[in-house]
This record gives C-alpha cells, structure tokens and sequence, in this order.
C-alpha cells in the first residue's frame, strides 16, 4: 500500500467506528429525543478541542455468541478536550452500541481517561446513557463498575467530577455519579435507580413508571441526588460548561479569575428584608445584590429549599455562598437542608474557594419526624464541615441567628474569619419570645395582665438581648456593619485573606457523621 | 421601595415563634408519629407471604414461629412477640405486601 492508500483506509475505519451502532440505531436515538453521545461530546467542548482515543478498541467476550458480534468502540467515547480554554477528561457512553452496557472493555476504556485526569490533575466528565451491566460478560462487568468507583473515590477532592446523565443510569451505574461532585439530569431523559420499576412490580406487585421512580424532576426535587436539573439537553450542556468557569482545574488551583463586574442591583439592600422577623423575603435577592454582575449559580435548587448553595463571584474571584432561605420553612436547618450545605462546604474547601454565609434562621427543625431521621448526626455534618474548612470563611448576619443555628451556620466559635451582622440582627438562644416567657415566667405569671406583662417582658428581652451588640461586646461579631456596605466588606475580607495559611492536625482522614 | 411580596405562606411554628413561610412537599407529606402498637405485627420489609402457620384463635408462645414471608431471596420467619393468642389474620399466602403493612394482630 502506498502511504496515500493508508491514510485513505485509516479514515474509512474510523468513519466506520464513529458511526458507533449504526444509522438505524442513531435514528432511534434520536426518535427518542436524545443526542448521540458523539454530538453530545462535541456540543460540550470547545470547536475543534476533542481528541479521541481508544476508538479501535473491541471486547474479548466470547460467550452467547459475543464472538461475532462487533461493538464499535465497546459502545464508549473517551477523549480530551477544552471547555472555555480550560482542558479536561471525557467519556460519553453510547447506548446505540448495544444499549451502551458496560463490559470489561468499556470499563478499561473509562478507568483509562479517569486515570488520565487524575494524573493530569483536569476535571472529568461522564456522560452516563447506558442500559447497565453486559449480562455477557458476567463477573467481569461487575468488576468494570468497581474499578470504576474505586477511581471516583480516589479523585474525590483532588480533581473536579461530573456526572450528566441523559439516558438510563440504573443498577451499580448510578454508584458512579453518586461519587462524583456534581449530578446533571434532563427532564424526561435521565432515569436513575438502584431497582428498577420490572424489579418493584414483581416484589410488590406495585406499579410505577421509570419517571415517578427514579425521572430527572424526583432526583432534583426528592432524593437531592441531583444537582442540576435541565429541561433540554442543550440547556443541559450549557449548564455544565458555566460549572466549570467557576471551579478550578484541581485542588492546586484556584478558579479562573474574571474581571470584576458591579452587581445589576441597584437599589438599597436592606428593603430587600422586612424587618419584622417573622416576615419572610427572598434570600437570593440579597445574595443578587451582592455578586458581580448579579450573577448567582445556584445549585440543588429544587431539593431541601431552606438552604441556598451555589456559586458566585466577587471581584471576579469566585466564592460559595450559603445561605438559610426564610421564604422556605423559615430557612429552618433539617436533614436535608443540613446534608446539602454540609458537602458544598467540603466542596469548597477541597478546591480553595471561599465561602460566604448568609444567615438568618431561627434554629433546627423540632419534629417527631426529624428526630426518627437523625438529625443529630445531619445536623451535625454542618457543624464537621465548617469546623474542618480551611478556607477564608465569612459570615454575615442578616437578621435571626438562634441557638444551634447560630452555632452552626459558621460561626466564630467553628473558625469564621469574619463575621459581620446587620444592626437588625438578632443573636440569641432562642426567640425573644421563648427566652421571656422562661426567663420571667413568675412575673408573667404573678402579673395582673399576665398577656401584657409578657408583651413588656419580651420586648425588654429583645432591648437588651435580641441584638448584635452582646456578642459584638465579647468579639464573637467582629463588625455590625450598615447593609449597603455589605459587598465591599466582603470584597475587602476576600482580598486580605487570599493568603490565609490555616492547618488541622495531621491525620489520615477525619470521620465526618456520614 | 416596598419589600417584595410572596405568594403561598402559610404560619409555620417553630417553638414560640410563629414564621410566614412557604412549606415544601415532602415537609408537607412528612408521616405523623403513630406509637407502635405490640399487638400488630408489620412486615419490615416488603415481600410475599408464603405461609401461615396459625390461625385465629390459636395460643402462641412468645418466640413461635407463626408466618414466612419471602423477601429479597430470603424465607424470614415472623415470630410471635409476646406469649398471647392469634386474634386476627389480614393475609393470605401469596400475598404480596409493602412495608409496614399489617400481617396479624395478637392479644
């Protein structure tokens, strides 16, 4: 063969293979309103980035007939690419090449690039559209999965990890995205589940579609297994390359610095918030008010709502904001709201961003519920995760900062750096109205107009008490600020802390309550 | 400027004080504490009953086995909780059942 010739056929092979399981299979795809894992890939990265490697490689299955049957690239894209100039590790599994199952050969093409990223220390993104385990091949996709799991464990807090699942994830496969950093989900697209609907109906003789069991809205809105849920594909995609201008490459580095933009808000941040501490506001306005550009990420939007997270930046350096939401069960820490916060702080911490509370919340949840539940050993991940980040942490009090609460949401006492309060703020063991009615319970009682003596009593408590002055007296707050200097407080506490230097003792890892 | 107002709050307690804020689903569909009665027996797991060794009527010393209930491969002997006798049965074999789901009650 001449050179020429070679090249010729090197091309026709790889056209061969790129068509992955076929026209026909492609156009079921696509009946489906879904996009093949080739254009999904190349809808993600920037123009021209993606290389592929791997795209010779076939299974060695040789029982029930896998001989003969021919699996172009073992039904897996693996490759590298750019998003936004930032490099990064893909793999995109194709469900026209057998239904995109997971065999010995899919599972090394997947490991390959996972060790890829690790070695070279850029993010990894998994696009999970798979039918589940080859039955062919046995044992040996099961051990594809381990290995595969074994790696997100191992790249956990060192390199970024996304999972976007548009198509069936069900089985051992949803293990993988559940130890990854971030979960994307299309609506109608993503099905994840341990047991299937089949399985259910045959144990229990109880019917349910894929959707109400394990569809994207449940993992966005129920489980909180998601973290981004989309209407679209494209929506999808767009979503995850925003996530990545926002995190760093590895847990060396700090995330890309934009220029810094003023928020659109323009208006005085403190008639965002009734003063009348029972009269709930929107927190994300506040946090609006205060990011560059207004631009507010947020993140689990659906799921546990009491609790914002999500990204945003100040001065163009981006920062995680935490926030109680007093429109959502009065921005109350439960189970939910407490798991959620607790792992974006790790979140943070593992890749250098700092984190910036905002809070206002009168306590834990009281419930029969929500002690059956544990929320002694959830609401205790809170107060693990703070303690143990070493990032710049600052906090500002809005408005209510009761009991656990107080304690909890990163308080000086758990190592803040900062910690501002608004002249509103009310830093308490307990509302004014609870703590008077134990603390002057005989004079309301031996009162003559018990009701008005109590009025009289807790509004005394509040004069004296309900403020941010006793704790500012002991240093606990080191600034009651004016709100409208909100922002530049926090620019300015970002910028003297960009080389913070904070250990913990050496140890082979700490035991959070899981 | 007027704060924003918000559709669906609703009074929500927390210890003396009294919030408006909106609630969420599944606080909203959260079960209400029932206190275990000693004297039903549930299925702690979902599964299928695949016999019954007693009936109404029978005495039963604490520990005796009185059902199997098939679940996750496994044939799970239902014990009698407490030396008593077999007032009602609310299953048949072949059943399958949730969670839960109230087997037989004793006295």
């Amino acid at each position: 063969m001449s050179l020429k010739k070679h090249i010729l056929d090197l091309r026709k092979r790889k056209e061969q293979v790129q068509m992955g399981g076929g026209e026909k299979a492609i156009e079921k795809q696509v009946a489906s309103g879904k996009m093949t894992a080739r254009d999904r890939v190349l809808a993600l990265v920037d123009k021209n980035s993606f290389t592929e490697y791997d795209l010779f490689v076939e299974h060695e299955a040789r029982d029930f007939g896998m001989d003969k049957m021919q699996l172009h690239g073992d039904g897996v894209i693996i490759g590298t690419g750019t998003i936004y100039g930032a490099p990064i590790c893909i793999f995109a599994q194709d469900f026209t090449v057998a239904g995109g199952s997971l065999g010995l050969m899919h599972a090394r093409k997947i490991t390959k690039i996972m060790d890829h990223a690790l070695k070279m220390r850029v993010p990894l993104i998994g696009i999970n559209d798979s039918g589940g385990a080859r039955i062919q091949e046995g044992v040996n996709s099961l051990a594809g999965y381990g290995e595969i799991f074994y790696r997100n464990t191992l790249a956990s807090g060192v390199i970024p990890q996304i999972s976007v699942i548009l198509g069936p994830c069900a089985g051992g496969a949803v293990y993988s995205p559940a130890l990854t950093d971030f979960v994307f989900v299309v609506d109608q697209i993503s099905k994840m589940f341990i047991t299937g609907p089949g399985v259910i109906k045959s144990v229990l003789g109880e019917e349910i579609s894929m959707e109400a069991l394990g569809g994207a809205r449940v993992h966005a809105e129920i489980t909180g297994n998601a973290h981004f849920f989309a209407m679209s594909e494209a929506e999808c995609i767009e979503q995850i390359k925003k996530l990545i201008t926002f995190i760093p490459w590895n847990n060396n580095k700090k995330a890309k610095v934009f220029p810094p933009k003023m928020p659109k808000f323009t208006g005085n941040i403190e008639d965002l918030i009734p003063a009348d501490p029972k009269q709930p506001y929107d927190v994300r306005d506040v946090i609006r008010a205060i990011v560059d550009d207004s631009d507010f990420f947020e993140i689990q939007e659906l799921w546990a709502a009491n609790i914002i997270i999500g990204f945003g930046r100040l001065n163009g350096e981006t920062v995680g904001f935490v926030a109680n939401q007093p429109l959502v069960l009065a921005g109350v820490l439960d189970c939910d709201s407490s798991d959620k916060a607790a792992r974006f702080i790790r979140y943070c911490d593992a890749f250098n961003i700092p984190i910036v509370t905002l809070e206002d919340m009168p306590g834990y949840l009281p419930g029969v519920d929500q002690e059956h539940a544990g929320v002694i050993r959830h609401g205790a991940k809170v107060l693990y995760a703070y303690s143990e980040a070493t990032v710049p942490k600052i906090t500002v009090i809005l408005r209510k900062a009761y009991g656990g609460g107080y304690i909890a949401m990163n308080s000086r006492h758990l190592g803040a750096d900062f910690m501002f309060a608004w002249p509103m703020a009310e830093i308490a063991v307990m509302g004014p109205e609870g703590a008077a009615n134990i603390i002057f319970k005989k004079e309301i009682e031996e009162a003559e107009d018990p009701d008005k003596m109590r009025q009289l009593k807790v509004l005394e408590y509040k004069e004296k008490f309900a403020n941010p002055f006793v704790a500012a007296a002991k240093g606990y707050i080191d600034s009651v600020i004016e709100p409208s200097e909100t922002r530049e407080l926090l620019l300015h506490a970002i910028e003297v802390s960009a080389h913070k230097d904070d250990h913990r003792p050496a140890k082979k890892h700490g035991i959070p309550p899981f | 400027m007027k704060t924003k107002t918000f559709e669906g709050l609703v009074d929500f307690a927390i210890l003396s004080m009294k919030y408006k804020t909106r609630l969420t689903k599944k606080f909203e569909n959260r079960k209400h504490y029932v206190d275990p009665n000693s004297n039903h027996i549930l299925s702690v797991i979902p599964g299928t009953v695949v016999e019954i060794f007693v009936k109404v009527g029978d005495t039963i010393k604490a520990g005796e086995s009185i059902m199997v209930l098939e679940a996750m491969k496994m044939m799970n002997q239902i014990l009698m909780p407490h030396d008593g006798k077999i007032k009602a049965i609310h299953v048949v074999e072949g059943n399958k059942i949730p969670k839960n789901h109230l087997m037989i009650e004793v006295e």
